[in-house]
């Protein structure tokens, strides 16, 4: 394989990966904080305010680090993936501009407003304020994932004599099929992360036994956050764009599942690793005839394998593809067990004494950022071996210009940056949850104020 | 449309070379107007609120540069790959120099955070100034339109540039000074006191190179290249462009002189735009002209989108620029005004 093939590869990856670690999250909080924004509004109650300002600064340092790493993700089509930005231009293009124009000039003014001017612009404003970040967020997602659904699933094109995309119908590109279930697949997964942090700091609170009565509010709050977003998850918007994958993408289907051989019947595997070599998977668990039920909706429906499609349109990453999709899944279900059981204690008044529970619950947040990352690898490496299903192989798309050495040099140094970032970034927020939110009480970095000191006028 | 387009996308970026010029300026003075922890502080607080909104033209320009003209988002994107992920990284250090300083209340954490916001303001300029010297001056495309320049080669304007060469480079100073004027002009206007008064003879003194080395860009751009005369022998009424840039710095002049900020800012706005808006003029129908052979350059004819889609993106871009427009007035209104110490007497 050509290197600066698999060194572009790798740049995007981590680069779309690391970057996501953030929005995730922002896109999570922000119908959140709304909700705390809603309720002091409504109950009068400073402590909301306090829980929102809290939750703003949290929101802040994330919508920082989305906004530096996300900078780099509007150049990286055209710097690695030269030659698939001049043949799908054309198309999704269309969508990254909208969420420019759309999305972030929104999001900024409207967070600048919002970190900045709670004291300036009232109560009902600074409502207003946080309502447009969450809408400006959720907007900016909405134009990335139609982006990426023109890439799983084209549509609304035209191939032009030059032999590149041409757009050839915008209603089609933003109500593309594949965005019906990836969009809203994708935004109960913020939200699924959003929750689960949002329920881990309050339980952490509780159990250290330190700002418990906003801890209690997180719980309250957060849990059946968590439980809505991981029910649907998984129920529909899971199991619709399985749907989709089968009708569309059914060799990805076969890889995501290891299903070699076609069948009848065919089984969900549980557990079990897949063995390229042999064609078969490595101490399997499974649940007989479910997977045709679940993708054809009949128990002997024939799910096709492998093996009943050319070699060359398999994903040229079978593992990695069934690794990640069996880990998405297998965390979304215990998702949905974690915080049924919660909600039922909290239902029942139970959960703030529970100490086990809270145990599980501050424990829980990475995952939801596992889940959310191994669901990308699933639909990206699904894709493969094509950059635009079915229209544009990988291999045809990289930068003819930019030397794998080139490429490799600004990897790395990518790395270096976000190691330092990610330094910092853990660092402020463990001192944010350390400070807690019991005496915010104004605009943002007020906290930290300068102090008084003379002013040393000299010129 | 086409043509149209065009004018759209320098237009946007421009906005963002003037908008976002500022906060670059601003850390290029940071460390000399603002001496005391109080003052660098209120200097930060002045582009606070804005500077992530001013970034935002620039993601918007590059999506208009995709959107519009994939063939030379796809070219100059990975021609300039060096250049571009220097420039890449410097925004997130700057990004960070700007925001995480206030975090901890620590004079060796404020100092590192100083450092980085204002060398990675300094450094950005010069690259920003060396790309439109890039684009005046011509990269070696290929016939497939596709290049790949390396930092530097021999520091000559030949066929076998470098990112950086002396014309490059002098360019690159053009913009240093220039954004270190408009800088200074915007924290005077947002200041009060000791900062305000150094700001301001940070703007005056500066102004004398600033004016000469815009002098010395006007004659090696002719030299470098010519045809940048072409359309304006052509159009007699883009000679408005030349004159708006003279009135502007004759106009900062006596602005600074009589101390009205206000005025000295806006005409550093003007000066801004009519260089920008000038080297458009000068370079269209170019967007990247070839210096191997003429006929591989980037044309606005060669390299746009589908028709269609840049009808239907004239609709969609004419409402959101409107609406974006709408926030940012919204936003300078609520933030308009010095900037003071916040919080004194509540916690």
């Amino acid at each position: 394989m050509d290197s600066a093939l698999v060194i572009h590869r790798l740049h995007f990856a981590f680069n779309i990966t690391y970057h996501y670690l953030f929005p995730q999250l922002t896109m999570g909080l922000a119908p959140l904080i709304v909700i705390f924004k809603s309720l002091a509004l409504w109950k009068k109650d400073d402590r909301y305010n306090q829980a929102a300002r809290f939750w703003a600064r949290i929101f802040a340092i994330n919508f920082l680090m989305g906004v530096i790493t996300g900078i780099p993700m509007e150049f990286l089509f055209g710097t690695n993936w030269a030659r698939f930005s001049r043949f799908s231009g054309g198309v999704i293009a269309t969508g990254l501009a909208m969420e420019g124009v759309f999305a972030f000039f929104l999001e900024s003014s409207f967070l600048g407003l919002f970190l900045y001017g709670e004291k300036r612009i009232g109560p009902k404003w600074h409502w207003f304020a946080a309502f447009m970040v969450f809408i400006g967020s959720w907007l900016s997602g909405f134009f990335i994932i139609a982006a990426d659904a023109w890439m799983q699933h084209p549509v609304g094109y035209a191939i032009a004599a030059d032999g590149s995309a041409h757009l050839e119908s915008f209603w089609a590109l933003l109500f593309n099929p594949w965005l019906n279930w990836q969009y809203p697949h994708n935004m109960s997964g913020a939200l699924v992360t959003g929750s689960f942090v949002m329920a881990a700091v309050g339980a952490f609170y509780l159990l250290s036994g330190k700002q418990k009565e906003h801890g209690a509010l997180f719980l309250k709050v957060g849990i059946p956050a968590a439980l809505l977003a991981s029910v649907v998850q998984l129920f529909p918007t899971g199991d619709g764009q399985g749907r989709l994958v089968t009708e569309y993408q059914p060799i990805t289907l076969a890889a995501m599942e290891g299903l070699f051989n076609s069948e009848s019947g065919a089984p969900i595997v549980l557990i079990g690793q897949p063995n390229t070599a042999e064609q078969k998977l490595d101490n399997p668990i499974y649940v007989p005839g479910a997977l045709s039920f679940l993708t054809y909706r009949r128990w002997e429906a024939k799910v096709k394998g492998l093996n009943d499609f050319p070699r060359d349109q398999w994903p040229d990453n079978i593992p990695l593809l069934y690794f990640s999709y069996h880990i998405m899944v297998g965390l979304g279900t215990i998702f949905i067990a974690i915080t049924v059981l919660a909600g039922l204690l909290l239902w029942r008044k139970k959960l703030f004494s529970a100490r086990w529970m809270l145990w599980v619950l501050m424990l829980s947040f990475p995952f939801p950022y596992i889940a959310n990352t191994a669901g990308w690898v699933t639909a990206e490496v699904g894709r493969q071996p094509w950059l635009v299903y079915g229209l544009m192989r990988v291999e045809a798309g990289f930068s003819p210009t930019v030397s794998a050495g080139n490429a490799l040099f600004t990897l790395i140094g990518f790395m270096g940056l976000y190691l330092v970032l990610g330094i910092l970034f853990l660092f402020l927020i463990s001192r944010e949850i350390e400070h807690g939110p019991a005496f915010l009480s104004g605009d943002l970095h007020q906290a930290n104020e300068v102090k008084p000191i003379p002013d040393g006028t000299a010129a | 449309m086409e043509t149209f387009w065009f004018t759209l996308v320098a237009l946007m970026l421009a906005a963002y070379v003037i908008l976002d010029g500022f906060d670059l300026g601003t850390g290029i003075i940071h460390p000399w107007v603002a001496r005391t922890n109080v003052e660098r502080n209120l200097v930060l607080r002045s582009i606070g609120p804005v500077w992530d909104g001013n970034e935002v033209w620039l993601i918007a320009a590059a999506g208009a540069i995709y959107f519009a003209f994939p063939m030379l988002y796809a070219s100059a994107f990975s021609g300039f790959y060096l250049p571009l992920m220097i420039v890449l990284w410097l925004l997130m250090l700057r990004g960070i120099g700007i925001e995480l300083r206030s975090h901890l209340n620590d004079p060796l954490w404020q100092q590192f955070f100083d450092f980085v916001f204002s060398g990675s303001s300094l450094l950005l300029t010069i690259f920003f100034g060396a790309a439109i010297g890039n684009v005046v001056r011509g990269v070696p495309l290929n016939s497939d339109g596709y290049f790949f320049e390396a930092l530097w080669t021999n520091f000559r304007v030949g066929p076998d540039p470098g990112i950086l060469d002396w014309y490059t480079l002098l360019i690159g100073v053009l913009a240093l000074l220039a954004l270190t004027v408009h800088g200074a002009n915007w924290v005077s206007l947002k200041t009060e006191g000791g900062i305000q008064a150094r700001s301001r003879r940070v703007a005056s003194i500066g102004w004398i190179p600033l004016v000469l080395i815009t002098l010395a860009s006007l004659v090696t751009t002719i030299y470098v290249r010519p045809q940048i005369l072409d359309n304006y022998r052509a159009h007699i009424w883009t000679w408005i462009v030349p004159v708006v840039v003279v009135l502007s710095l004759s106009a900062m002049a006596i602005f600074h002189a009589k101390g009205k900020d206000l005025q000295a800012f806006l005409a550093s706005t003007g000066y801004i735009a009519g260089m920008l808006v000038g080297a458009a003029i000068g370079v269209y129908p170019y967007l990247l002209s070839a210096t191997t052979n003429p006929a591989y350059s980037l044309t606005v004819d060669n390299s746009h989108t589908g028709d269609y889609s840049m009808r239907v993106g004239l609709i969609w871009w004419v409402i959101g620029i409107i609406l974006a427009l709408g926030y940012f007035i919204f936003l300078y209104r609520f933030f308009w005004g010095k900037v003071e110490v916040a919080a004194s007497g509540e916690h």
